[in-house]
């Protein structure tokens, strides 16, 4: 049975739509990708997936319970985790305690969520980081401290909204190592991204969208010969 | 080790402090001290913690006085039960007003809150059959004449909610509310449920407030919806004593209260300047949000530079 | 129904419709402050009985009209908000501070300044302006003879209303035919976009809290004819114009205009059918229930009508 399965989704805001009849599955294990053009609705699905929005129509089911419309921290407590594109890092708690205050997700025990709070920053490589105060972390950490307390919930499905964006190479390198690491914990990714080398190299398949509709689907080799892919993004480079 | 020695050490000494012969206006400043200590650390956990703005800690405050006030006056009954009972009752207005305000964030927060304040002196002063309205309630016949009891009742519940805002601010729920308080969408992303430890932050805090209410009751004598729902001289005192102390500090309560006390009895102590403390609580309020927008405990690093610029 | 009974209820519609028309303008003011600087301005009330009060004073001293005073309480109060803002509220915007509500407090510090500025310097007096027009009114009779019912329309009233429609069209011309307006209009709307356009955001800032303040000072002008004044008077008003702004949708301009209107009405339905002394408890339900039932306010539904599928 697939992991998620977002079934004929739809988001409106007044009258506009941002979603329009958006299906795909998630199978465990897997990295899925979601693609597409600046502003053609990725955010917004996920949004729709962790439940910031309620769909306007359709259906949203995880681990094969209908999450349509639940409220994020429900959702999360199901086991799944995002990050945010935009980073949102509780500014002026230090990076452990951070971490600490999404790991008293699954414990009511400060030990507990301390040794899951260490444990998830050495495997993020912000050991060394966790007593900055957050809002003084440079981007690049302050994206992979999106990660770490994501993955401190102990997710099943980890949701990654541009972790890579703004990376410099070294960066880049590092964080794709912590996806694949991630990976072979047996958690299962979603990522929305905009580096279209780390795409190809990293996931198992890919969900193209464009102006809220899917578009296309298929593993990293199919999408690049796929001619409504590339007629999307070099329309938008034309536009550009 | 100075986590424990130093409240105890503070503890200790206002535990003695009323043995050294101290007059009844003395004792009266002290007693009145350590009731805004209290309501300041009840608004700070809501407030400086959780983040949630509270204008309106006079709903509560007055929901605790009119409870003890009213077992007096309808029932005959000491209005100490007051203090018991305000818990019960508060807790039951918090869960409501909470139900409602706490839909909203930031400033609009705010002024839910002030509205709610407001609501309820209104309501009081409207309902006179079971509140007397706006002529008040008068305990005829008060529990002592000497002041000490008052302290000592006082100062036990300072020193409750002294303990009891530091042991939650370090628990899991203290993680929860700063989180709220730096992001309510991420922290909402983590798992934590906000609108429910917000309500719990809303309902603890109140209920300390109450129970001062239901103090003061018992400690003036008197009370009117127009003193214990006051919008100034209880919601605002309530934020100014947390702003000039230290938002989101252990101390910051007691250091605001102790300057807001003592400020207002010198200035209604200048003949012809009494009707204007609000003028001069006012302006430090701005120079305050200006200069120290995190008081003076918040800001201590800051103010300790200064004073070793001006030696140096 | 008796025609006593539908005598009472017009009455009592055309006195929250005049009521209304003056609300609104006081709504007007903090809606264009929230919607630019994005913070609640606590000390709006107070603003407004700082007009009150100079419209007084040039009456009792000069014999000006408070009418004519609107000319001479909206300048002045335009250049006490923009005092306020390019000294108090700016620096305050640039503090780092673990309350965003920083600001909002600094306002209620603001408005208790003012207030009890005010209290120290006219004592807490109740007064009023005798007007020679006061008390006179248009009567229902005096135009249809047969009328079955009888109705007054207040002339300080009427004339208030009418200046109040007069201001709201000055303004609403202001905002959507100079540039300026235009530009106030864009920053309240989409920030980053108006900064983009080359919009100076800082002038627009100042100007809209001057602006603000200037509408909600003539606001108090139209009140001295109809209203006793005394120095804790703004915070009342604070509370409506507050009101008004939820009621109508944060930052919209009709909005306002409708918020206001609704909550002249309310008011005084309730003050007829409930009791005077809960004119004010009505106030807040209508506020709580629109914060629950209509988050986004009247404008929110104008919009849906707008674009709606």
């Amino acid at each position: 049975m697939s992991l998620l399965q977002v079934q004929n989704a739809y988001k409106f805001f007044g009258g506009l739509a941002a979603v329009t009849d958006v299906s795909f599955e998630i199978e465990p294990g897997e990295i899925l990708a979601l693609i597409g053009p600046n502003g053609a609705g990725k955010t917004t699905v996920f949004n729709v997936v962790n439940g910031f929005y309620k769909p306007s129509k359709g259906r949203i089911s995880f681990k094969g319970v209908d999450i349509s419309g639940m409220k994020p921290h429900k959702i999360c407590k199901m086991g799944m985790a995002r990050t945010f594109q935009v980073v949102k890092p509780l500014q002026r708690m230090s990076v452990l305690d951070n971490v600490i205050a999404s790991a008293y997700l699954r414990t009511d025990s400060k030990e507990k969520a301390t040794a899951i709070a260490m444990e998830t920053l050495k495997f993020t490589g912000l050991y060394e980081d966790r007593d900055v105060i957050s809002k003084g972390l440079p981007l690049g950490k302050r994206k992979r401290l999106e990660i770490a307390r994501a993955l401190a919930t102990q997710p099943e499905l980890l949701l990654l909204d541009e972790s890579f964006a703004g990376l410099n190479p070294t960066e880049l390198d590092e964080s794709i190592g912590i996806i694949r690491r991630i990976k072979e914990r047996g958690i299962t990714i979603m990522i929305i991204e905009h580096h279209m080398k780390v795409i190809m190299s990293i996931s198992d398949r890919i969900v193209v969208i464009n102006y809220g509709q899917k578009i296309a689907e298929g593993t990293p080799e199919e999408i690049r010969a796929n001619p409504a892919v590339i007629e999307a993004y070099l329309g938008e480079e034309q536009h550009a | 080790m100075n986590r424990v020695a130093i409240p105890l050490a503070v503890f200790g000494a206002l535990l003695a402090l009323p043995l050294i012969g101290l007059s009844s206006y003395t004792m009266h400043i002290l007693v009145l001290v350590l009731m805004w200590t209290t309501i300041g650390m009840a608004w700070n956990l809501l407030g400086g913690y959780c983040g949630q703005v509270s204008f309106g800690h006079a709903a509560y405050f007055g929901v605790g006085a009119y409870t003890a006030g009213i077992l007096y006056f309808k029932l005959q009954i000491s209005a100490w039960w007051g203090i018991p009972l305000s818990v019960a009752v508060v807790s039951v207005f918090a869960f409501l007003l909470g139900y409602i305000v706490l839909k909203l964030r930031g400033p609009f927060f705010a002024l839910a809150t002030l509205a709610s304040g407001e609501v309820l002196r209104i309501t009081t002063e409207n309902m006179g059959e079971f509140t007397n309205g706006t002529l008040g309630i008068l305990i005829q016949q008060r529990t002592w004449i000497e002041k000490t009891w008052y302290y000592y009742i006082i100062l036990a519940i300072a020193a409750l909610t002294f303990v009891v805002i530091r042991k939650l601010v370090a628990s899991k729920w203290g993680y929860y509310f700063v989180a709220i308080r730096e992001d309510q969408d991420a922290a909402e992303s983590l798992g934590i449920d906000t609108t429910r430890y917000k309500t719990i932050a809303l309902v603890i805090s109140a209920i300390l407030t109450g129970i001062c209410g239901a103090f003061y009751t018992n400690y003036m004598g008197y009370i009117d919806p127009h003193i214990v729902f006051a919008l100034h001289d209880i919601s605002i005192i309530t934020i100014m004593i947390v702003m000039v102390g230290g938002v989101a500090t252990e101390w910051g309560a007691l250091i605001g209260a102790g300057i807001m006390v003592l400020l207002a009895e010198w200035i209604r102590a200048i003949p012809g300047l009494g009707a204007s403390h609000q003028a001069f609580f006012g302006i430090l309020l701005i120079a305050i949000i200006i200069f120290l927008p995190n008081g003076i405990v918040g800001d201590l690093p800051k103010i300790t530079r200064l004073f070793r610029r001006a030696r140096a | 129904m008796g025609s006593a009974q539908l005598e009472v209820l017009l009455q009592t519609l055309i006195s929250g419709l005049l009521l209304g028309g003056l609300y609104a303008l006081i709504g007007l003011g903090m809606t264009l402050i929230m919607g630019v600087m994005k913070i609640i301005n606590l000390a709006h009330g107070e603003l407004m009985m700082v007009g009150m009060y100079i419209a007084f004073w040039m009456f009792t001293l000069f014999g000006v009209d408070p009418y004519l005073s609107v000319f001479i309480a909206g300048p002045v109060l335009f250049f006490l908000g923009i005092a306020i803002q390019k000294f108090l509220v700016n620096p305050v915007l640039k503090v780092d501070s673990i309350l965003p509500e920083n600001q909002v407090i600094l306002t209620v510090g603001i408005g208790m300044v003012l207030s009890s500025a005010a209290t120290i310097a006219f004592k807490s007096d109740y007064r009023s302006t005798p007007v020679s027009y006061g008390t006179s009114a248009f009567y229902l009779s005096d135009i249809w003879k047969g009328s079955p019912i009888e109705l007054s329309l207040s002339i300080p009233w009427s004339v208030s209303f009418v200046f109040a429609l007069a201001i709201t069209g000055a303004l609403w011309f202001f905002l959507q035919k100079t540039d300026m307006g235009k530009s106030i209009r864009a920053t309240s709307q989409d920030l980053d976009a108006a900064l983009l356009m080359g919009v100076n955001v800082q002038r627009m800032r100042v100007v809209t809290f001057g602006l603000g303040s200037g509408l909600v000072g003539a606001a108090g002008c139209l009140f001295i004819p109809i209203y006793y004044l005394y120095p804790a008077l703004g915070g009342q008003f604070t509370l409506i114009a507050f009101v008004i702004t939820i009621l109508g949708g944060l930052g919209s301009n009709v909005g306002a205009i409708l918020g206001g209107l609704i909550l002249g009405l309310f008011e005084s339905l309730t003050a007829t059918y409930v009791g005077m002394g809960w004119a004010p408890v009505g106030r807040f339900l209508i506020f709580i229930a629109a914060l629950l039932f209509l988050p986004g306010g009247v404008a929110s539904l104008l919009r849906r009508r707008t674009f709606g599928k």
